[in-house]
């Protein structure tokens, strides 16, 4: 008698929506739709799970319409966040494909009487011996799939995988550059009205009074919107929207706002609010070693804004009690639940489907914009508005990624080897997004009447890989830790979610520190990581990008060169990155060097597109970013104030993928933030001999580091 | 309202606009070409670059008068699917994006900066593209395509 197997496991979206027709359909006209719940943020996604999709089922990739997530059909995937995209829906379409493929064999062998096993498929005809053949779409009307997915089939091994692990195109790309309309901006629905919305400049003050009759007189105009606080216009046209809006603004009384922290002294603010402290891990060493001097160094690190290219978008339209909503949310079902709670509607009266917007890079204003258009298309008489945040309230009203101060101690020996090591943050939460509350997070929803308080941002569980703790405890086999967290319970500037969460920070403080210690012990910052490493794919990443950057090139002057590693969320990719640099007192980022270990890289060349991407970024995050406000309001609002990364500044990048096949596939879109803003750091301290531990790392910062040290 | 007259992608364009309003709003909200993009609404951002006589310009702070008589290209002029731009089939090879809401300003930019410079160096390409913010980190891959297609442009 055969022992039972364990029960296979199936993937986490597929116990959510194992309904195998919400995942995959056959259309008539000899294609496949394939429903992900997750959704195309630039990243690249839809192209690598149309690629898992192709493989298992044996269809031209060609011929697979991958469908945009949409409340009215889609399986519920949550969010599109935290790098989770491959691993989430990549695992649960790899299951899909996989049983169906399966259960159209077994049809189709009853059907042609050939057993199962000497069936081929190419895409999508099923043939075998005796030139006997039919297809999947011949039999898709004999083969419901109106049915539950089982754990009983099982994918294609690697080695039989054609698509997947291989570098195939974009199926997004030809769109954008032949200018086909595929952004929700671009989106020309019948009957488009165009909505603004009132907001203050000074933050958190509210709308008093406002005299409407300059606005009213505008051509063009429909309505003026009024719930409370909440004010805007409708117009037939995005001109008369803006014309009406500017005589509102002209027209409007505020309340006083409330103070806003001191800039210039984000550490001394962060670690004066009230908290919850959370301890995050701690690890203690038998018998207690003693130390020989203790380094205690602070890191602290700005608001950083999305800065989304294009400011946010979203369109509505009612008809009766029923709601239609077009997003670039990265959840369409956490948004329609926010929605559901502001219009106190069933969430079956609401349909929430997505189109493209540009790069997010975490929790922007595209749900806030979704309730905007909401609220103001009420107005519309059941035509469609649309709305569209101005660059100015992109970068003042969205939230932003938070300040972080962390405090690390650690206790040496008399060799300077590492015998106690204890990491403490102050940060706001690093995520308020909409649909996990009771009450909701959209920004609106705190300026209507009866507006709900502003949710205060707070941290994903470390299970989920934590928010401020996020990468906190370290990698590195060190004797004894104690990692603590302390989340703010104010939150003056708003915060939620950014490409890292803490990670960025935390990395950017432990590995700062990690090189202080290699420095002062005279070792080879390299070697000194190896030596306190013992997961083999750590090592090979760091090996394998000193390999490629040839570490360490000869010293010379006004060049330096530093190393950052991460895992990030200490489950997902391996990355380690080599920063050159050059400069005196002003620097530049020469070139980075990346290795990543993704596990099995579904779609290569999408894997270092993320990993340039991110090294590019990070660069711009550390180099020249800061939110700025006064006391009153925030007032980098524009792309002067708040200066990114040009082509110019732009360092080469040089990625190398340690392609995994047989390992489970992880995310690759923040892999590389963390490394890169530490290799940085370690690479200023190397051309200058000063450590600069306040981000960003402008020419500012580097002279006051030079006068203390002289 | 006065007329506006001025050449868009080879044809005549005659609109009815406000001599203030600007270029931008017009190609989008009148004439319903797309592919320039709103990023700033203040000429500091480059997605809604288009052509004008041959120059990469800000379409969004461009008032219609100034716009009279003018030869303005934008992607849609560039080329389609069917007979592609050399730039636009680089920017597939090279995947040269990632959200890609910038990239038909860039692609004007790199237009404009081979009409008038052949076979520029890389330096040179990064420079003209200088104006344009790309916030996902493609800027490699973009000044990667623009050489491609250079290369390619004088090659044929």
């Amino acid at each position: 008698m055969n022992m039972p197997s364990p029960a296979p496991k199936l993937p986490v979206s597929l116990v959510a929506n194992p309904k195998v027709s919400s995942w995959l359909r056959f259309t008539e006209d000899g294609r496949v739709a394939i429903s992900p719940g997750k959704v195309e943020i630039g990243q690249g996604i839809v192209t690598a799970l149309a690629q898992i999709a192709a493989d298992e089922l044996d269809v031209d990739i060609g011929h697979i319409d991958m469908i945009r997530a949409s409340t009215a059909m889609s399986p519920n995937e949550g969010v599109t966040s935290g790098s989770l995209s491959i691993q989430q829906s990549g695992r649960a379409l790899r299951h899909v494909c996989a049983e169906v493929r399966q259960r159209f064999l077994t049809v189709a062998s009853e059907r042609l009487g050939v057993d199962a096993a000497l069936l081929n498929v190419e895409d999508g005809t099923i043939s075998g011996p005796g030139n006997v053949r039919t297809s999947y779409w011949e039999l898709a009307g004999d083969v419901s799939l109106d049915h539950d997915i089982t754990a009983n089939a099982s994918a294609k091994s690697v080695a039989k995988r054609g698509v997947a692990g291989h570098s195939v195109q974009r199926v997004d790309i030809p769109d954008k550059v032949f200018a086909r309309p595929r952004f929700i901006h671009d989106c020309a629905l019948p009957g488009l009205m165009h909505g603004r919305v009132l907001r203050p400049d000074i933050s958190g003050a509210k709308l008093t009074a406002l005299n409407e009759e300059a606005a009213r007189a505008v051509p063009g105009l429909v309505a003026i919107v009024r719930d409370g606080g909440f004010a805007g216009v409708v117009a037939d046209s995005e001109t008369a929207a803006e014309t009406a809006l500017k005589a509102l603004r002209k027209a409007a009384t505020w309340s006083a706002g409330e103070p806003l922290p001191d800039e210039d002294d984000l550490a001394g603010f962060l670690r004066s609010q009230p908290v919850e402290t959370t301890t995050i891990d701690t690890r203690t060493a038998e018998p207690a070693r003693k130390p020989a001097q203790t380094l205690r160094r602070q890191y602290t690190r700005p608001y950083i804004a999305h800065a989304s290219i294009a400011p946010s978008c979203a369109m509505a339209q009612w008809d009766g009690d029923r709601v239609h909503v077009w997003t670039h949310s990265q959840g369409v079902y956490l948004l329609r639940a926010d929605l559901a709670i502001v219009l106190r509607l069933p969430a079956e009266n609401i349909v929430v489907e997505h189109m493209e917007g540009a790069g997010c890079y975490g929790h922007n204003a595209a749900d806030d914009i979704a309730l905007d258009a909401v609220l103001l298309a009420r107005a519309a008489d059941g035509r469609p508005v649309r709305v569209q945040w101005l660059r100015h309230d992109e970068m003042s009203h969205a939230p932003f990624g938070a300040a972080m101060a962390i405090e690390i101690e650690a206790d040496l020996d008399a060799d300077n080897e590492i015998v106690g090591w204890r990491h403490a943050i102050w940060s706001n939460g690093h995520t308020a997004r909409p649909g996990r509350a009771a009450q909701p997070a959209l920004l609106a929803a705190t300026e209507i009447a009866n507006p709900y308080p502003r949710m205060i941002s707070t941290d994903p569980p470390a299970a989920n890989g934590g928010g401020g703790d996020r990468n906190s405890v370290p990698l590195y086999d060190l004797p004894a830790w104690t990692i603590t967290c302390h989340r703010l319970l104010t939150m003056p500037v708003r915060t939620s979610a950014l490409r890292t969460l803490g990670g960025q920070g935390n990395v950017f403080a432990i590995e700062s520190l990690l090189d202080e210690i290699a420095a002062l012990r005279g070792e080879d910052p390299i070697a000194f990581r190896l030596r306190h490493l013992r997961d083999e794919r750590a090592r090979d990443v760091i090996s394998a990008a000193a390999r490629r950057a040839g570490w360490k090139p000869w010293k010379r002057p006004g060049i330096g060169h530093g190393v950052g590693f991460a895992r990030y969320k200490n489950t997902g990719a391996y990355c380690a990155a080599i920063a050159e640099i050059e400069g005196t007192d002003d620097i530049r980022v020469k070139r980075l060097t990346l290795a990543v270990d993704v596990g099995e890289a579904i779609n290569p060349d999408g894997v270092v597109n993320q990993i340039e991407g991110g090294a590019i970024q990070a660069t711009s995050w550390v180099m020249k970013e800061r939110v700025r406000f006064d006391r009153t309001r925030i007032t980098s609002t524009s792309w002067s104030d708040y200066p990114i990364l040009t082509f110019s500044e732009a360092p080469a990048v040089d990625v190398e993928i340690l392609q995994r096949p047989e390992i489970e596939p992880v995310g690759a879109g923040e892999a590389a933030h963390g490394p890169v803003t530490a290799a940085i750091a370690n690479a200023v301290f190397d051309c200058l001999g000063v450590r600069v531990r306040d981000l960003p790392i402008t020419r500012d910062k580097i002279i006051a580091a030079m006068e203390l040290a002289s | 309202m006065p007329t506006v007259q001025f050449q868009l992608n080879g044809t005549t364009a005659v609109v009815e606009a406000d001599p203030d309003q600007t270029l931008l709003d017009v190609l989008r909200g009148r004439l319903g070409v797309t592919s320039p993009h709103f990023g700033c609404g203040a000429g500091e951002c480059g997605a809604c670059h288009v052509m004008v006589d041959g120059r990469a310009m800000t379409s969004c702070d461009m008032p219609m008068w100034s716009v009279a008589g003018k030869d303005v290209v934008t992607v849609e002029g560039l080329g389609t699917a069917e007979r592609p731009y050399p730039l636009q089939r680089a920017f597939i090879s090279e995947q040269a994006m990632q959200c890609g809401y910038c990239v038909s300003g860039i692609l004007v930019s790199a237009a404009a900066l081979l009409t008038r410079n052949p076979s520029p160096t890389e330096a040179e390409v990064r420079a003209a593209l200088d104006r344009n913010l790309c916030r996902c980190g493609s800027h490699n891959r973009m000044v990667r395509a623009v050489l491609r297609a250079a290369a390619e442009m004088a090659a044929s």
